[in-house]
């Protein structure tokens, strides 16, 4: 059982097709005051065994990205205009909810915000680990249950075999994210989408917990899609990174070229808000911010989303809204700022 | 567990105590003389009567017969009926039954309405079917178990024929028509109080699971691949029930003193319509022994409503 748990669930390196492709995804939600554009157009792909951050502010869009891949966004209101989802190949958007069931947890495991709530107060962590593990592998009860254990030695929980009897309040915020960590592997899935899990965290604990997700990584070799809004987080987890803005994607590159020649305005604007302690010491400089706040996704303004906010903005800004392309090899950008966006 | 039951026992005396002084003293208090009937009897004279009363001692200080009722009821001794010359644990085992088996039929009746009419009405909500069961539950709850009631026997015993209404207790036949024909005339009783219960549950259970639903576990349910039934059962029900559970146990005292009222309209003998006659009598032991019952029901409800709380939510300790 453990050995099965520790061996890489595939290694299909030759396989070019990414695990995830996101296509044009547009994500509606239906308000009493109109239609708001949650997700306009976004194109995210992860490739098997990849780390892939989607950063962004509160509103962008990110949560709502990560949880239409599982279809988990109520619908109504929402609902999913145009864009595919594509699994190893396999477009989820037309999927019966049948089908969809066999994909969550088996396939694509997800870890929410948070973990105070996450878990159902009346069951033992063990039965609800237990739950997804015969849901999907139709083992025995007891079976089960001693998977569930393993997942909660693997997550590194003391005593797991003891631990599997106590209930969601009997563990504390940072160990209850452990056991959503365990209960979203328990099936081995190709994918662990990760929805900003270290954010209702303390500090001490966000960096156990994304040194956990990094270490299962190594250890089952599934890919990560983590959705975060701290940039900091990105820096020390990702290997690729898609940085989100008001519903749509602004840039997308390598972690390393991200930091290094951040290309959209937003971007930079971001890292530039990331406090550096060798800055604070030597210069007495404020902490830049960027100006303004995130425009309403009820109406979203023509041409580019950003160009109110945008130091650089200039008359064409608004015009029309710039696409992606790619500025340097697997570095893309939406900003007409640079030459592959002129005519 | 058992230690906490044993302490809320013990809390259940006081309690007793107090609420047995208290009905004394309103007894007490209120107009009227139990003697009445002796004493407007032309065929005993005064001085017999006066005997009689100082035998009975009605004309001691309320405390000294508090105290003397007080010991009597320990002894296992509560007394005869004024009226019916029967003691009153008998007049009172002979109609409990009654009571009982009408009140558990209507509650069964109440929570086999309300628990899939609820659930299905909050699982989509504000659709045809919720709508509708929102209006009748509302209709239901708002008209009054008398009106109903005589409703009922207007229309399915004097218009149609086809119910008696008149509950009786002395049906004379036997085997299956005996059956038949208790079934037959508990059908009204059972009905208005059910449905009347089950209307007020109904709104309650679907607020109940509507509070749940949108809970992040439930979310994380649907995540882990289970089929909608199961996330519904399991992770919405489940927990929906924790507050059900409490308000329908706490509510039994409630339902006996509706099931007073449907038993008088349906001549049903319970301890209800004992209760009451009493009270029309001034018949004082009868008065007291029941509604000490009725006191003692209420204590042991609530301490199930919280021992079944503990059991249904791991998170209460009772230690």
């Amino acid at each position: 059982m453990s050995e099965a748990l520790l061996a890489p669930s595939a290694a299909p390196a030759r396989d070019t097709t990414p695990l995830l492709d996101i296509r044009g995804l547009k994500v509606h939600f239906k308000t009493d005051d109109g239609m708001v554009r949650a997700v306009d157009g976004v194109d995210i792909t992860a490739n098997r065994a990849e780390t892939v951050c989607v950063v962004g502010e509160s509103g962008c869009g990110k949560t709502v990205t990560a949880k239409t891949v599982l279809k988990l966004i109520d619908m109504p209101p929402g609902r999913i205009v145009a864009g595919e989802i594509r699994f190893e190949g396999r477009d989820l958007v037309p999927l019966p909810p049948a089908e969809m069931r066999k994909i969550r947890a088996k396939q694509i495991g997800f870890v929410f915000q948070e973990p105070m709530t996450s878990l159902n107060p009346v069951y033992t962590v063990g039965q609800q680990i237990a739950e997804t593990v015969r849901q999907h592998e139709g083992l025995s009860r007891r079976a089960a249950l001693d998977r569930a254990a393993e997942m909660l030695r693997l997550v590194n929980i003391p005593n797991p075999q003891r631990r599997v009897q106590d209930y969601p309040h009997q563990f504390s915020g940072g160990m209850r994210q452990r056991v959503m960590i365990a209960m979203a592997l328990s099936c081995n899935p190709k994918l662990l989408i990760a929805d900003e899990p270290t954010t209702a965290l303390d500090v001490t604990i966000q960096a156990q917990i994304l040194d956990l997700l990094d270490e299962m990584k190594q250890r089952l070799g599934m890919a990560v899609l983590l959705i975060t809004h701290a940039m900091g987080v990105v820096a020390e987890v990702a290997q690729r990174v898609v940085v989100m803005y008001a519903g749509k994607v602004v840039e997308e590159a390598t972690v390393e070229a991200l930091f290094a020649t951040p290309r959209h305005p937003y971007t930079q604007g971001l890292i530039r808000s990331i406090p550096r302690i060798d800055r604070a010491a030597s210069v007495h400089a404020r902490l830049e911010a960027i100006p303004g706040t995130v425009p309403s996704l009820l109406n979203p303004p023509v041409g580019c989303r950003f160009a109110a906010r945008c130091r650089h903005a200039m008359p064409d800004c608004v015009a029309a809204e710039p696409p992606l392309r790619e500025v340097a090899p697997g570095h893309k950008v939406a900003c007409i700022l640079y030459p592959e966006h002129r005519p | 567990m058992t230690n906490y039951v044993v302490r809320r026992l013990l809390i259940a005396i006081p309690s007793l105590l107090g609420i047995s002084v208290i009905l004394f003293t309103v007894l007490a208090l209120a107009p009227g003389d139990p003697f009445e009937e002796l004493a407007t009897n032309p065929a005993i004279p005064p001085d017999v009567r006066a005997a009689l009363r100082a035998s009975l001692g009605l004309d001691d200080p309320v405390w000294t017969r508090y105290f003397s009722w007080l010991t009597a009821m320990l002894r296992g001794d509560w007394g005869y009926s004024f009226v019916s010359r029967v003691n009153v644990d008998q007049l009172i085992l002979a109609r409990l039954p009654t009571t009982l088996a009408i009140i558990g039929a209507s509650q069964v009746l109440a929570l086999a309405i309300a628990l899939p009419v609820g659930v299905m009405a909050a699982t989509r909500p504000y659709s045809v079917f919720d709508q509708v069961a929102n209006t009748l539950a509302f209709i239901g709850f708002s008209l009054p178990t008398f009106f109903t009631g005589l409703l009922l026997i207007l229309l399915f015993s004097i218009t149609l024929d086809w119910l008696p209404f008149v509950y009786r207790a002395d049906l004379t036949s036997t085997g299956w028509t005996w059956w038949g024909e208790q079934i037959r005339q508990s059908i009204m009783p059972v009905a208005v109080l059910g449905l009347f219960q089950g209307a007020a549950w109904t709104r309650f259970v679907r607020s109940a699971v509507l509070d749940v639903i949108r809970l992040d576990h439930v979310t994380t349910a649907r995540a882990k691949g289970l089929p909608e039934g199961s996330v519904t059962l399991r992770h919405v029900v489940r927990n929906a029930l924790i507050p059900v559970v409490t308000l329908v146990a706490l509510q039994m005292p409630t339902v006996f003193g509706g099931a007073i009222v449907t038993e008088q309209i349906f001549r049903v003998p319970g301890i209800g319509s004992l209760l009451i006659s009493a009270i029309l009598a001034n018949d004082t032991p009868v008065i007291m022994a029941v509604t000490f019952v009725f006191a003692g029901l209420v204590i042991f409800f609530n301490l199930l409503a919280d021992v079944i709380y503990g059991w249904l939510d791991p998170r209460i300790s009772y230690s």
